[in-house]
């Protein structure tokens, strides 16, 4: 009995990760190849712009917000990026999509706090418009990064350091500072205090409107990097790039359990949620025979699966509870 | 401080679409007293506190604190000034633990972000003081309410507040957390702490209060010492008639239809609080459920009514047996529920006082799926009449009544169902004591009608008040059944600690 519950209990805690070890497992049993360095770090550079962008809408999420517009936002810092080469300052080229993207971010987070209009339609709005936006600039069609500028720049989604891809250490990097932040500032916790209980938040005298308009802020910087570091590895911009990313880093920090009510959850498990989703596209990669829309398939099947799997646990009865009052 | 208050409103006005919330207000506190703000529902106590902490702007008049003229924007802002504040429903962030609860928004910081040590440190030190231990380390929402309000307690006092509002701190904790409650608060009076006390409960405001402010319909009635009043002055003040024939009732013989028993549950058990209880309830009686919090009284109403269909034992509906799988099975055989908490299972706040009263009837009064308008019209106009609801017609949202009000619709959402059996859960926690006596009057009316009433409640007193008969539990099951004579608060209470002892000396 004892046994059995402390089972449910790691299971509770650290189902995801097991469910990510398994799932690995099987995969290097099934494929030789699955466990060499070279593939491993090939899963990790391409969860690492999905990776970015479930980072920031774990935040979001955890406000008990949502934020569609990240996947157009990434493809418009894409565009953005490709168009600005022609000026031949990497730095512009970088930074310049980020903060549009950033800016465009914190519309939408003023809209949801100040006008109080629902992040669904708020994002909505925006994930439209972007897209739109992306379109226009470049007429429907891919822009090629002006050739003097595309080696300088390439090499933030081709370089290694230290044999790991660039990309991948600025996931690492942005990975450390949310947990960081989530764990020890004051800003992260209200994260969590403003999707638990708005209204008590506010009766705390916390400022739940400043904790949305970062959030937003934020997950609109992380969209307009990953579209960045995207048109770095293709040497373009693609307006109709990026497409269901933001559906798709949902599903990371859902499998991750990260509640879409709020107040539950991290970056822990997200970072979970996007390797599980890429190693499972690398799977039907090294299988060779499927087609990559099997991806969605599974994903999806395995979003429900841990969904259903995270409400049964959560339906237990608490018996520590009448314990601990005495 | 030039004249010895320590807040002074002076001519509070606020006024909403229709309403005259605070007319003209004048309300003062002195440095370390309790004071009491008293009144019905929709009196305005709420709507005054809440243009002191900074939630409302005010229309006109002015506030002073401690002698400095002060206009606060938000809560964020009259805390900064040292006026901290517990609410009724409890304010707190169920995820996050005890501790981060206490300290949220102004963590204590080290050099490498938040001290979580000194967080749980400080929580512990807090609410020990208080004589609660809990592993403050838990999230809030592992506790029980009584818990969670000592947590909002603890936070409230955790800062160094020059003021405390109390906005019916009590409602959720049974006799021994309100006695810890009032000794912290003496506590905070030596230490010259101010606090603003609001309650429902009488014996409350002589027992801990200074002074009573009384509002009535947003207006000051009165300011007096507590000690120079009398109940019965307070109350009639409060509803502003004689309160003497309000407070009276005799409580009743049961006089109806023999020893034949409409409903009876047979050891009924959830495999959680609910351990074995039976019990029978006769055509057109009152029976009560008396026990502490925690003794499984709501676990057996939803038992009752069918919202937990993993129970074991036998339910018998005029002495045949039944199985419930869902709520709709009870209500196809005339049970009707009002739950405890009206906000989360009761109302539907942004429709009409006409559609949540006929929510439940309209497959009954629909043909074809469409519904009836003229029929519905006629029994909203009907109970809103002879319930005597409190509203400006049958459009209003339910949100905009009181509380009082609030509980008769949901009353009457299930009185127009024409039920067997009622059960309601706690049916004047959170009303005031004009409301309370007129649902009283109406529980006595539903039961002389032959509809019988299954009634929980916290307050022994109204049980003795109302009941014809009450089964008394602990623990999850039934320990005892008072009747007639012998039914008295005191002796529930004897029942009680006698199972308690009988417990300890088997075990």
């Amino acid at each position: 009995m004892k046994q059995a519950k402390r089972i449910s209990a790691l299971l509770r805690r650290h189902g995801v990760l097991l469910a990510l070890l398994a799932l690995a497992a099987a995969a290097a049993f099934a494929f030789p190849q699955f466990l060499t360095y070279g593939n491993l770090t090939n899963i990790l550079r391409q969860s690492s712009m999905i990776g970015l962008i479930s980072l920031g809408m774990t935040f979001v999420l955890l406000t008990g917000g949502i934020d569609l517009s990240v996947g157009s936002l990434a493809a418009l810092a894409s565009v953005l990026a490709a168009t600005f080469s022609s000026r031949g300052s990497t730095a512009l080229m970088i930074f310049a999509p980020v903060l549009a993207c950033g800016a465009l971010g914190l519309c939408n987070g003023l809209i949801i706090s100040k006008m109080k209009i629902a992040p669904f339609i708020t994002t909505l709005g925006m994930m439209m418009a972007a897209r739109g936006a992306a379109l226009v600039m470049t007429d429907g069609v891919s822009v090629r990064v002006d050739a003097d500028a595309a080696d300088a720049f390439g090499l933030l989604a081709r370089s290694y350091i230290l044999k790991i891809p660039t990309p991948v250490w600025v996931f690492f990097l942005v990975l450390a500072a949310g947990v960081y932040v989530t764990k020890k500032t004051r800003p992260g916790r209200h994260v969590y205090a403003v999707g638990g209980n708005e209204e008590a938040a506010r009766m705390m005298g916390l400022r739940p409107d400043r904790v949305k308009i970062a959030v937003y802020t934020a997950n609109g910087l992380l969209a307009g990097l990953a579209g960045v570091i995207l048109a770095s590895r293709l040497s373009a911009g693609q307006p109709v790039s990026c497409d269901g990313w933001e559906m798709n880093a949902i599903a990371a920090a859902a499998i991750g359990g990260t509640q879409l009510s709020g107040g539950r959850g991290g970056l822990g498990g997200t970072v979970t949620g996007v390797l599980i989703i890429g190693v499972i596209s690398n799977m039907i990669n090294l299988q060779g025979t499927l087609n990559s829309w099997w991806q969605s398939i599974i994903t999806g099947l395995l979003l429900l699966l841990v969904v259903m799997m995270q409400s049964r646990m959560q339906r237990r009865p608490r018996a520590h509870i009448k314990a601990a009052r005495g | 401080m030039d004249n010895g208050y320590l807040l002074e409103m002076k001519q509070i006005d606020k006024q909403f679409p229709g309403v005259h919330a605070l007319d003209h207000v004048d309300f003062r506190v002195r440095p370390g007293e309790i004071h009491a703000l008293m009144g019905e529902n929709g009196a305005g106590k709420s709507t005054l506190m809440k243009v002191l902490t900074g939630l409302y702007r005010l229309d006109s008049g002015e506030i002073r604190l401690e002698g400095r003229a002060v206009s606060f924007g938000s809560p964020l802002e009259s805390q900064r000034a040292g006026i901290s504040t517990i609410y009724q429903e409890i304010n707190l962030i169920p995820y996050l633990s005890v501790a981060e609860n206490i300290c949220l928004g102004r963590e204590p910081m080290n050099r490498t972000g938040i001290d979580w040590r000194q967080v749980n440190q400080n929580a512990a030190a807090v609410l020990g003081e208080m004589g609660v231990t809990v592993d403050v380390t838990q999230p809030l929402c592992a506790y029980g309410t009584a818990i969670q309000q000592m947590v909002a307690i603890a936070r409230a006092i955790s800062v160094q507040a020059k003021l405390v509002v109390m906005d019916e701190p009590t409602s959720s904790l049974d006799e021994k957390e309100v006695a810890v409650l009032f000794q912290q608060m003496r506590k905070l009076k030596e230490k010259g702490l101010a606090m603003i006390f609001i309650s429902h409960r009488l014996d409350e405001i002589f027992e801990i209060c200074d002074t009573v402010t009384i509002l009535k319909d947003g207006k000051r009635v009165s300011e007096d010492p507590v000690a120079g009043l009398t109940k019965l002055e307070l109350v009639s003040r409060m509803i502003g008639r004689d309160a003497a024939d309000v407070l009276r009732r005799k409580n009743g013989r049961y006089e109806g239809g023999g020893e034949q028993l409409l409903f009876e549950v047979r050891q009924a058990a959830d495999g959680g609080k609910l351990r074995g209880v039976s019990l029978g309830i006769r055509r057109g009686e009152i029976l009560g459920l008396a026990g502490l919090l925690g003794s499984g009284r709501t676990e057996l109403a939803k038992v009752v009514f069918g919202d937990n269909p993993d129970y074991s034992g036998e339910l018998l509906l005029d002495g045949g047996p039944v199985r419930w799988k869902a709520p709709r099975d009870a209500i196809a055989h005339k049970l009707a529920y009002c739950p405890e908490d009206r906000k989360a299972e009761g109302i539907f706040p942004y429709m009409s006082i006409r559609e949540n009263m006929t929510m439940a009837l309209l497959p009954r009064i629909a043909r074809g799926g469409v519904v009836d308008n003229k029929r519905q019209k006629q029994i909203v106009q009907e109970y809103i009449g002879s319930l005597a609801i409190k509203t400006p017609g049958p459009e209003q949202l339910i949100r905009n009544l009181s509380g009082g009000n609030q509980q008769k619709v949901l009353l009457a959402r299930w009185l127009c169902m024409e039920p067997r059996l009622i059960i309601l859960d706690e049916p004047t926690r959170g009303i005031d004591i004009g409301a309370k006596s007129e649902i009283e009057t109406l529980i006595q009316q539903i039961a002389g009608r032959g509809i019988s009433v299954l009634l929980i409640s916290s307050e022994l007193e109204e049980l003795v008040r109302n009941c014809h008969r009450v089964v008394v539990m602990r623990d999850g099951r039934n320990i005892g059944e008072l009747e007639g004579d012998e039914l008295s608060e005191a002796r529930i209470m004897q029942t009680i600690a006698q199972d308690m002892v009988r417990e300890e000396d088997a075990g």
